[in-house]
C-alpha cells in the first residue's frame, strides 16, 4: 500500500510537471513572438483567441496536418530518431530540477521536485551532453549540405561551451559541497544567492546557457542566411514541431538551472522570519521560483531581439579565451573565498 | 530484490546486443551509435551497483564527449569507401573471433574460477557508500593524490602535443 | 603543516621539474624572447634536480600513502633522466633549428616526458606506473615528430603512437589482471604477497602481459619492429633521449618495482621469458646492425641489441644484475646520447649526411668531433677501459652467478659481432679517403659541450666503475 501511495504521489508530480511544463513551452513560444512585436514595435500575434491568445495550439494543429518530407537520400531510421532524442534529453532534465521546498500534506512529507538525488547536477551536465547527439545525428542523416553543417556547428559550439559551464557550475559545488539541488537551494538561504558571491561565475553560467540553447547570438546552428535552417532544414511536420519544442525546452531548463544554481532557486529572502504559516510559505517559495524563472525567460528573449549573431570564430574565441579562464578565474575566487571566510 | 535482478537482466541484455549489433553494421555510423547505447546500458548496470559517480561519468565522459568527436570524424569521411576498406578481410575476421573467444574464456574463468575478493569488507553498508561522489571525491584528493595531479601534468603535456601537432603555421 | 612541507621536501625533484613544466608554459607565453629563454631555463630546471637528486641519495622512504618512493636508487635514476634530458637539450638547441621546426612546446614537452620517467621510477603503485609511463610515452610520440616537415618524421609519431598504445594496452590489461587477482593495485602488497600469487594462473598472464607491453618500451626483440623507423625518422636528439631516457625509465620500473621480488621467486618464474628476449635481442640487433648504411638507423639495431644485454640481467634476477642494469644504463645512456649527438651536429638539412660514407674523412674536417665518435663507439662495442665494458662485465658476471653461464656466453659471442659495425664508423672516419664534395660540418658550441660531457662521464665511469657500482648495491634491499 505504501509503496503505490508512493507510486501515485511520483505519477502525479510526474503529470503535473509535464503539462505544466508543455504548456510553458507553447506560451513561451507565445510570449517570445509578443515581446519581439512589442520591442519591434508591432502587434504580433493577435487574432486567435483574446490578444491571439490561442495562437500556440493553432500553431501546434498547423503542425499536426503539415505532410512529413524525409528526403531521399536521408537516413531515414536516424532522421526520425534525431527529434526523439533532442526532446527526450530536455524533458528528461527536469526530473531533477526542485520548485520548492519539502511540504506536508495529509501528514506525509513531499519533497517538491521530481527525484532528488545526490549527484543531480551531474545528471544535467551528462543529459545536456548527450543533447549534442539530436543535432548531430538530425544534420547528418538528412544527407544536405546544409544540415551538415549545421550539426557540425552545434556540436562543437555546445561542446566548447560545456566546459565552461561545467566549470561555472563547480564554483557552486564547492561553496554548497554538495550535488544535490535541493542542497545546493537550501545553501543560498537570505542573501547568498550565488550570483552575488560569484558574479563571475553568474555570467559565465549564462553566455553558456545562451549557447547551450542555441540561441542567438549563438544561434549559427541555424544562422538563416548561411544555412538556411540549419540542422533541421530537411524536417517539416512534427519531426520539426519536435525541435521547436525541444529548443524552448531547453531554454526552460537553462533559466531553471540558472534560478537553482545561482539566484537561490525556490528561496524567498528572509521569508521565515516573517511569521507566515506553513502553506502559505512554501506557496510563496515555489512562486518565487517561478517568477525568477520567468524573469531569466524574459532576458533569454530579449537578448534575442537586441543583439546581432556572432561570426563562428568569434563565437570560438570566446568561448574557448574568454568565458573558460574566466569560469576558471570564478572557481579559484570561490576555493579563495572558502579559505579566507571557512566558509 | 527481483526488481534489481529484473533490471540488471534488462541493461545486460541491451548492453550485450547493442556490442554485437555494434561490430556487425557496415555503415559506421550506425554502429556508433549502438556503441552510445551500449555505454548507457553500461551506465545503468553501474547504477545497480550503486557506483553513481563512475554511472554518470561514464556518460558525460564516453557518451557526451568520446562519441560526439567520433561522430565528428566519421560524419566528415566518406562512409562508402569505408565500407569497401573492411569488407572481404576474411583473416581480421577470424582472428577478430578468435581473440574475443580468448578473452571472453578469460573473462569467464575470473568470475567462475578465481577466488573471490579478500580486501572487499562484507559490510554492505560500506561498499554502497565506496560509490558516492563524497567517498571518490575523498579517496581522489587524499590516498590518491598524487595520481590524481600526475593525471593533470598527463592531460596539459597530451593538450600540448596536439596543439604542436595541429597548429598551422611554421616558425 | 610540518608534515606536509616534509613530505614535499621528499619529492622536491618531482616538484622541480613540474614547476618548471608550468613555467616554461608561461615563459612560452609571456615571453617574446622565449627562443633564447626556455631552453637555458629547462637546462637550468634539469641540473637543478639532477644535483638535488644527488645530494639528497640517503633521505629514502615512500611518500604519498606508498605511491611513491624517494632516495637511493630512485634518486640515481632521477638524477640519471635529468642529466639525459639536460645533455639533450644542450644539443637540440641548434638541431631544432636546422630543420626550421623551433617551437616552444619542444621544450615542455621534454620536461614533461621526464616528469612521467621520473614517476615511473619511483612508482610504488600500478597506477603510478601507468601515468608515468603514458606522461612519458605521449611527449615522446610527439617529440618524434617534431620536424614537422618531414614526412619520415610524420611517419615515425603516427607509427610510435600506433605502437606504443597496442603496448599501453598489454600494460592495462596486464595491471587490470593483476588487480583482478591481487584486489590491490599497491606494488608493496603484490610483491610480498608474491609466492602464493604465482601459482595463480591469472596473475601469471597478467604480469606476463605487463612484461610484453614493457618489453615494446624497451625495444627487445619480438617487440622491436617501431624501433629503427621511429629513431630513424625522428629528430635525431630526440631519438637519443628515447633510447636511453626511455628504456632506463622502463628498466626503473622493472628492476625497483620488481626489484625486490628478484631475490625470491619471481625470477624462477619469468626467467624463461626474461632470457628469451635476451638472447634473440642481442642477436638480432648485432646482425641486423652490421647491413646498415644509415647510422641512426645502425644505432637504432644497436639499442635493441642492447637491450638484450640488459634482459640478461633481468633473467639472472640477482642483486648483482640489478645493480649491473643499473649501471649498464648509466654508461649507455652517456655512451648513447654522445653519439647521438654527433650525429645531430654532423647532420645537414633535410636527412642527409646520415650515411656512413659522409663520415669519410671526418677526423680531416672536425679532429674532435670524430676522437670522440671513436671513443663512443669503443664504449658502445664494450672496450674497455669505458664505461660500456663495465656494463657488460657486471651483468655477465651476474648471469654466470646465477647460473646462465650459456646467456653470458651467447652476450659475449654477439658482443664480438657487434665490434664489426661500431669498428667500422672509426674505419670510416680515419682511413678511408675523403671526397672533395663532403658536406662541412658547421661549429656549435653547445652541441660540442653537450658531447663532451657525456665523453668525460662515460670515461669516469670506466676508469672509476667500481664508486658508482657500490653506491648502487649500498641502496639495494
Amino acid at each position: 500500500m505504501e509503496l503505490l501511495i508512493q507510486a501515485g504521489i511520483a505519477l502525479a508530480k510526474i503529470l503535473i510537471v509535464i503539462t505544466v511544463m508543455l504548456l510553458t513551452v507553447s506560451y513561451l513560444v507565445y510570449f517570445e513572438r509578443k515581446i519581439s512585436a512589442w520591442i519591434q514595435n508591432r502587434r504580433g500575434p493577435n487574432r486567435v483567441g483574446w490578444y491571439g491568445a490561442l495562437q500556440p495550439f493553432a500553431d501546434v494543429f498547423k503542425l499536426l496536418l503539415k505532410e512529413d518530407i524525409v528526403p531521399s537520400n536521408a537516413n531515414k531510421f536516424i532522421h526520425s530518431l534525431a527529434p526523439f532524442i533532442t526532446l527526450f534529453v530536455s524533458f528528461a532534465t527536469y526530473a531533477v530540477i526542485p520548485f520548492g521546498p519539502d511540504i506536508k500534506l495529509f501528514g506525509r512529507t513531499i519533497q517538491l521536485a521530481l527525484a532528488d538525488v545526490n549527484i543531480g547536477v551531474l545528471y544535467v551536465l551528462a543529459l545536456t551532453s548527450l543533447g549534442v547527439y539530436g543535432l548531430t545525428f538530425a544534420g547528418w542523416s538528412s544527407g544536405s549540405k546544409y544540415s551538415l553543417l549545421g550539426g557540425i556547428r552545434s556540436s562543437a559550439q555546445m561542446i566548447s561551451y560545456e566546459v565552461s559551464m561545467g566549470f561555472s557550475i563547480a564554483g557552486v559545488i564547492l561553496l554548497s559541497e554538495s550535488l544535490r539541488p535541493m542542497a545546493i537551494v537550501e545553501s543560498q538561504y537570505g542573501f547568498m544567492w550565488n550570483a552575488l558571491i560569484q558574479p563571475i561565475g553568474f555570467i559565465t553560467i549564462v553566455v553558456s546557457a545562451f549557447a547551450e540553447t542555441n540561441r542567438l547570438p549563438f544561434d549559427l546552428p541555424e544562422a538563416e542566411p548561411e544555412l538556411v535552417g540549419g540542422y533541421h532544414t530537411e524536417y517539416s511536420s512534427m519531426k520539426f514541431a519536435g525541435f521547436f519544442l525541444a529548443e524552448y525546452a531547453n531554454m526552460i531548463i537553462a533559466s531553471a538551472m540558472i534560478v537553482t544554481l545561482y539566484l537561490g532557486g525556490w528561496q524567498f529572502p528572509y521569508i521565515d522570519k516573517f511569521g507566515l504559516s506553513m502553506g502559505l510559505t512554501a506557496g510563496i517559495q515555489v512562486l518565487s521560483f517561478l517568477l525568477k524563472m520567468a524573469l531569466v525567460l524574459f532576458f533569454f528573449i530579449w537578448v534575442r531581439w537586441s543583439i546581432p549573431r556572432f561570426r563562428y570564430d568569434q563565437l570560438m574565441n570566446l568561448g574557448w579565451k574568454v568565458m573558460f579562464p574566466l569560469s576558471l578565474l570564478n572557481l579559484i575566487w570561490v576555493a579563495a573565498l572558502i579559505m579566507i571566510f571557512n566558509i | 530484490m527481483p526488481f534489481e535482478i529484473i533490471l540488471f537482466v534488462f541493461f545486460a541484455l541491451i548492453a550485450a546486443v547493442s556490442s554485437v549489433v555494434m561490430v556487425t553494421r557496415p555503415n559506421p555510423v550506425m554502429s556508433a551509435i549502438f556503441l552510445v547505447i551500449n555505454f548507457f546500458a553500461l551506465a545503468g548496470l553501474y547504477l545497480l551497483l550503486h557506483a553513481q559517480f563512475i554511472s554518470v561519468v561514464q556518460v558525460i565522459v564516453y557518451a557526451g564527449a568520446i562519441m560526439v568527436l567520433f561522430l565528428f570524424v566519421l560524419m566528415l569521411l566518406n562512409s562508402k569507401s569505408e565500407q569497401k576498406l573492411l569488407s572481404g578481410q576474411k583473416k581480421i575476421k577470424v582472428f577478430a573471433i578468435v581473440l574475443a573467444a580468448f578473452v571472453f574464456i578469460q573473462i569467464a574463468y575470473l568470475i567462475f574460477f578465481s577466488s573471490p575478493s579478500r580486501s572487499l569488507s562484507p559490510d554492505v553498508a560500506a561498499s554502497i557508500k565506496a560509490g558516492t561522489v563524497e567517498e571518490i571525491g575523498r579517496q581522489l584528493y587524499t590516498g590518491y593524490i598524487l595520481p590524481f595531479e600526475a593525471a593533470g601534468f598527463l592531460l596539459l603535456a597530451a593538450t600540448i602535443g596536439a596543439l604542436v601537432l595541429a597548429k598551422k603555421k611554421f616558425n | 603543516m610540518q608534515n606536509h612541507f616534509q613530505e614535499i621536501y621528499n619529492v622536491l625533484p618531482l616538484v622541480l621539474v613540474a614547476c618548471g613544466v608550468f613555467l616554461s608554459v608561461v615563459i612560452e607565453i609571456g615571453s617574446v624572447k622565449s627562443e633564447k629563454i626556455l631552453p637555458w631555463f629547462s637546462v637550468l630546471v634539469f641540473l637543478g634536480t639532477s644535483l638535488f637528486s644527488v645530494f639528497n641519495l640517503n633521505n629514502c622512504g615512500t611518500a604519498y600513502n606508498n605511491m611513491l618512493s624517494y632516495g637511493g636508487n630512485v634518486f640515481i635514476f632521477y638524477s640519471l633522466f635529468n642529466l639525459a634530458a639536460a645533455l639533450t637539450v644542450l644539443s637540440s638547441m641548434e638541431y631544432i633549428k636546422k630543420y626550421g621546426s623551433y617551437f616552444g612546446e619542444y621544450y615542455i614537452l621534454l620536461l614533461s616526458s621526464v616528469l612521467g620517467m621520473m614517476l615511473m621510477a619511483g612508482a610504488r603503485d600500478l597506477f603510478m606506473v601507468f601515468i608515468g609511463l603514458e606522461l612519458m610515452s605521449i611527449c615522446f610520440y610527439v617529440l618524434a615528430g617534431i620536424n614537422r616537415k618531414k614526412q619520415n618524421a610524420n611517419e615515425a609519431s603516427l607509427k610510435y603512437f600506433l605502437l606504443g598504445s597496442f603496448a599501453t594496452g598489454f600494460v592495462v590489461y596486464g595491471i587490470a589482471l593483476i588487480f583482478g587477482t591481487a584486489h590491490t593495485t599497491s606494488l608493496e602488497v603484490i610483491v610480498s604477497n608474491f609466492g602464493s600469487l604465482s601459482h595463480n594462473l591469472l596473475f601469471v598472464t597478467g604480469m606476463l602481459l605487463f612484461l610484453v607491453g614493457f618489453s615494446f618500451k624497451i625495444a627487445a626483440f619480438p617487440f622491436h619492429m617501431w624501433v629503427p623507423d621511429v629513431y630513424q625518422g625522428s629528430a635525431t636528439t630526440v631519438s637519443g633521449l628515447m633510447s636511453t631516457g626511455g628504456k632506463a625509465a622502463a628498466f626503473s620500473v622493472l628492476l625497483i618495482a620488481l626489484g625486490a621480488v628478484f631475490p625470491g621467486n619471481a625470477a624462477n618464474v619469468f626467467r624463461p621469458y626474461f632470457a628469451a628476449i635476451a638472447a634473440f635481442s642481442m642477436l638480432y640487433g648485432s646482425i641486423v646492425a652490421i647491413s646498415q648504411n644509415n647510422l641512426k638507423r645502425m644505432l637504432a639495431y644497436s639499442s635493441i641489441a642492447h637491450a638484450g644485454y640488459m634482459a640478461i640481467g633481468l633473467a639472472a634476477g640477482n642483486r648483482e644484475s640489478v645493480a649491473g642494469i643499473m649501471f649498464y644504463l648509466v654508461a649507455y645512456t652517456f655512451m648513447n646520447l654522445g653519439a647521438f649527438g654527433i650525429i645531430a651536429m654532423v647532420e645537414g638539412a633535410d636527412d642527409t649526411n646520415l650515411e656512413l660514407k659522409d663520415y669519410i674523412g671526418l677526423s680531416q674536417r672536425h679532429p674532435l668531433l670524430s676522437a670522440l665518435m671513436a671513443l663512443f663507439m669503443f664504449s658502445l662495442s664494450g672496450l674497455p677501459p669505458f664505461a660500456g665494458f663495465f656494463g657488460k662485465y657486471y651483468v655477465f658476471i651476474s648471469a654466470i652467478k646465477a647460473d646462465l653461464t650459456w646467456l653470458a656466453i651467447l652476450g659475449v659471442v654477439s658482443s664480438v659481432i657487434s665490434v664489426y659495425f661500431y669498428l667500422r664508423v672509426i674505419v670510416y672516419m680515419y682511413f678511408k679517403e675523403p671526397e672533395p664534395e663532403a658536406l662541412p660540418v658547421h661549429n656549435n658550441a653547445n652541441g660540442v659541450l653537450a658531447v663532451v660531457i657525456s665523453a668525460i662521464l662515460v670515461v669516469m665511469f670506466g676508469i672509476f666503475p667500481g664508486t658508482l657500482i657500490n653506491l648502487i648495491t649500498s641502496y639495494l634491499r
